[in-house]
């Protein structure tokens, strides 16, 4: 049986149980009089023999799933003949690639030797028979199990405690899923990243202003020597971040206030949702945008007063990244304004305070700390978005202020590196791991420094 | 009763109270006519004068032909069931229904004889003049100085930092917590007990030397000990104030005010001193509210 489809029976397993779980503390409650003479209600009973039935099923169903492969492969291994058994790690995944395209029927068994084919057979008498294994281990245990919590209800039994631990548990697992992944990214990242400071200088990277990661690919290949100094990028993230924020946070923000203080109720109604319809436009409608009509213009614009521009420009793909995130700095600080409690408002507005000076002096530091935290959300947005500087602000790594030259982004960077055919031994493709923990470490220090501010006022003003 | 039941209006009793939102514990059978108060409405020294004064929300009529004078340096108490109307008609009184959309106000509102709701009249001026406390303390979440500050630096009423530490001072001595605060002026208002966050809302509200305070069920949220604090407070300020307030207790319109007004369903049943309609309602719904029969 497939494991989809065995998970889909240890399910159908864990209702039945949960069913006569119910019903074996109904019938139980019977004879004493009623459900109230039981310890808990029969749902938690119920729920109970679901659970002894369904979890230990599916935790030997993982591990089956997660191990079978492995000892599959040391089997077959360890069956080969002596001259056959490979020296190298490489050597063996070739191996058992070549064997397992045997066993699917990918590669005729007649074009390779002998042993090999034997192999394959093998391997598939013995996927065949751990599938069987399998699905029978699952579901006596799910049986089992089941038919063993279901034997121990009685009354006195307080399966509504074990049902609520059990949760208590499950949800823990979840949460800690969560972290680890998270765990496990940052060990995958931070694994390259010294791979790659073993081939380029650390100090090289963080203070070297010139960025070309052509290097050569081949021994007998002419090129130039690479450089890989991460400040023109970062200046260029830090170029379009900060247009996109002069953009976004004063529009979005006093729009918020528009909003929530001066709009009556139809005007907000329709304007509201037409404001957060900006943020479901795809980036990359965005990025034609801006590469198509927004650059040409301010080019135009800055040809006809004189100022050269280039055709793509850092100040096309700020202000459209910008008007990107116009809907979260105001959205966000909308709630937040709102948050505000209306006695506030009334307390200024009865001592003749206008409403602007109401909103100035009263709601906005009120509302600060939540306001922040929208603006910082916006600059990680900001910071991470990529497509439309792909397609607006180019690929040169200039290391300029000027907007309305060419720059180009880390995030940029990065695709550009990892896009097409890689050796991932490279130089040039470990860069994109290096530049994406950069990126982390300067977003988890932003993140840091809001939590800071943020808690900074709060104290101030709750 | 019966005598009363004959004079009725072209009132319909059962969709008035719906749309007043009013508790069914109400003695149905007793109906007023509208626009009739009994007792003494008007007075000489008038410091508001109302005339049949109408609010509504939206379609329901929350307020019904109600007039009223407001005298001078006095105290009137509002009493009155849930939903009686009494706090609707105090926000007419300095304008802060204006901020709600379907609420509109008819009649004549006069202060001081100029229409309060004249199209032309300045809010924020009339604001300064009639100052507000409102149910829950709601001091601004800045310092104790800033929140008595603001009205003042708003109005421009100080033109150095001593004419301003001078007027904080005094406000705060005049609600009577000065000594309490005078060594915490730049703590946060909101870290301040109940009490003491209404006290500062009253100097805040006197910060801006107003002719008029309107207490909305000041002492709603307070326990004994802080409400007689804010009640020897109303006392004092009577003096150089005119102070319009709302209260649910009978106890507290007994112990703080000149006059009382007694509201129900959107009318104004009954005005006179307080002493006297305590002692001697001239209405039965004014008798069978101050006897606690329902409210």
């Amino acid at each position: 049986m497939q494991p989809a489809n065995l998970l889909l029976l240890t399910l159908v397993l864990a209702v039945v149980a949960y069913g006569l779980g119910y019903a074996r503390s109904r019938s139980l409650a019977m004879p004493l009089g009623g459900i109230r003479h039981l310890k808990s209600l029969p749902f938690y009973y119920g729920a109970r023999a679901a659970l002894w039935s369904g979890i230990p099923a599916l935790i030997v169903l993982g591990c089956w799933a997660a191990f079978q492969g492995k000892v599959i492969q040391l089997i077959i291994i360890g069956g080969l003949p002596p001259e056959l058994i490979p020296e190298t790690e490489g050597q063996a995944s070739l191996l058992l690639s070549k064997i397992s395209n045997v066993a699917s029927g990918a590669l005729p068994a007649g074009f390779v030797e002998a042993p090999i084919a034997e192999a394959a057979e093998r391997l598939k008498a013995l996927r065949e028979q751990s599938r069987l294994l399998m699905s029978a281990l699952v579901v006596s245990v799910s049986v089992l199990a089941g038919f063993l919590g279901w034997l121990r209800i009685r009354p006195r039994l307080n399966a509504r405690s074990q049902v609520e631990s059990i949760l208590k548990w499950l949800f823990f697992a979840c949460a800690a899923l969560a972290i680890l992944t998270t765990v496990g990214i940052i060990f995958s990242v931070a694994f390259e990243t010294f791979r790659f400071f073993g081939k380029v200088p650390f100090t090289e990277f963080i203070f070297g202003s010139q960025w070309s990661p052509q290097t050569a690919l081949r021994a007998d290949q002419v090129a130039a020597e690479g450089a890989f100094g991460m400040i023109p990028l970062f200046t260029g993230t830090l170029l379009i971040s900060a247009i996109a924020m002069v953009v976004a946070v004063p529009v979005g923000l006093l729009s918020a206030i528009y909003l929530s203080e001066y709009a009556n109720k139809r005007v907000r109604g329709v304007v509201k949702p037409l404001l957060e319809m900006l943020a479901g436009i795809p980036t990359v409608v965005y990025g034609f945008f801006a590469a198509l009509t927004v650059a040409p213009f301010i080019s135009d614009l800055a040809a006809a007063i004189g100022i050269e521009a280039s055709s793509q420009s850092a100040l096309a793909a700020g202000g459209v990244m910008g008007i990107m995130i116009i809907p979260f700095v105001s959205s966000l600080s909308d709630d937040v304004i709102n948050a505000v409690p209306q006695t506030l408002r009334d307390g200024s507005l009865a001592l003749g305070a206008t409403q602007s000076e109401t909103m100035k002096k009263v709601i906005f530091p009120a509302a600060l700390p939540g306001i922040m935290g929208g603006v910082l959300l916006a600059v990680s947005r900001a910071i991470g978005e990529t497509m439309i500087v792909v397609m607006a602000a180019g690929l040169a790594a200039n290391l300029t202020a000027n907007p309305l030259e060419t720059v180009t982004t880390v995030t940029v960077q990065i695709v550009t590196l990892l896009t097409g055919d890689q050796e991932f031994d490279s130089a040039k493709t470990l860069a994109a791991f290096a530049l994406g923990a950069m990126l982390f470490l300067s977003t988890l220090l932003l993140n840091v420094i809001a939590l800071k501010i943020v808690r900074k006022y709060r104290e101030q003003y709750d | 009763m019966n005598s009363m039941n004959q004079s009725i209006t072209n009132e319909v009793p059962s969709e008035e109270e719906a749309a007043a939102g009013v508790a069914e514990s109400q003695p149905t059978d007793t109906v007023i006519e509208e626009g009739k108060t009994v007792g003494k409405p008007f007075a000489d020294n008038a410091k508001f004068s109302l005339r049949d004064v109408e609010v509504f929300y939206g379609e329901s009529r929350a307020i019904k032909k109600i007039s009223l004078d407001i005298a001078r340096n006095q105290v009137i108490a509002f009493i009155g069931p849930s939903g009686c109307g009494k706090s609707t008609f105090l926000r007419c009184l300095n304008r802060m229904n204006d901020s709600i959309d379907i609420c509109k106000v008819k009649g004549s509102l006069k202060l001081d004889g100029q229409d309060i709701y004249d199209p032309k009249r300045d809010v924020v001026e009339l604001r300064a003049r009639v100052g507000m406390v409102f149910q829950k303390p709601n001091p601004f979440p800045k310092s104790i100085y800033d929140n008595v500050a603001y009205g003042p630096r708003i109005h421009g009423l100080a033109n150095r930092k001593a004419d301003l530490d001078e007027i904080v001072e005094n406000s705060l001595r005049k609600a009577g917590l000065w000594e309490e605060v005078k060594d915490r002026l730049e703590a946060t208002a909101t870290g301040m007990s109940g009490g003491q966050q209404q006290r500062l809302c009253i100097a805040r509200a006197i910060a801006v030397n107003p002719e008029v305070v309107l207490m909305d069920e000041p002492c709603s949220a307070l326990d004994p000990i802080a409400t007689a604090k804010v009640e020897e407070l109303i006392a004092e300020l009577s003096e150089s104030y005119t102070i319009v307030i709302v209260t649910h207790s009978m106890q507290q319109a007994a112990r703080v005010s000149h006059r009382t007004a007694y509201f129900h369903l959107g009318h104004l049943v009954e005005v006179n001193e307080t002493k006297k309609v305590f002692t001697a309602p001239e209405h039965e719904l004014t008798e069978s509210y101050i006897t606690g029969r329902f409210g």
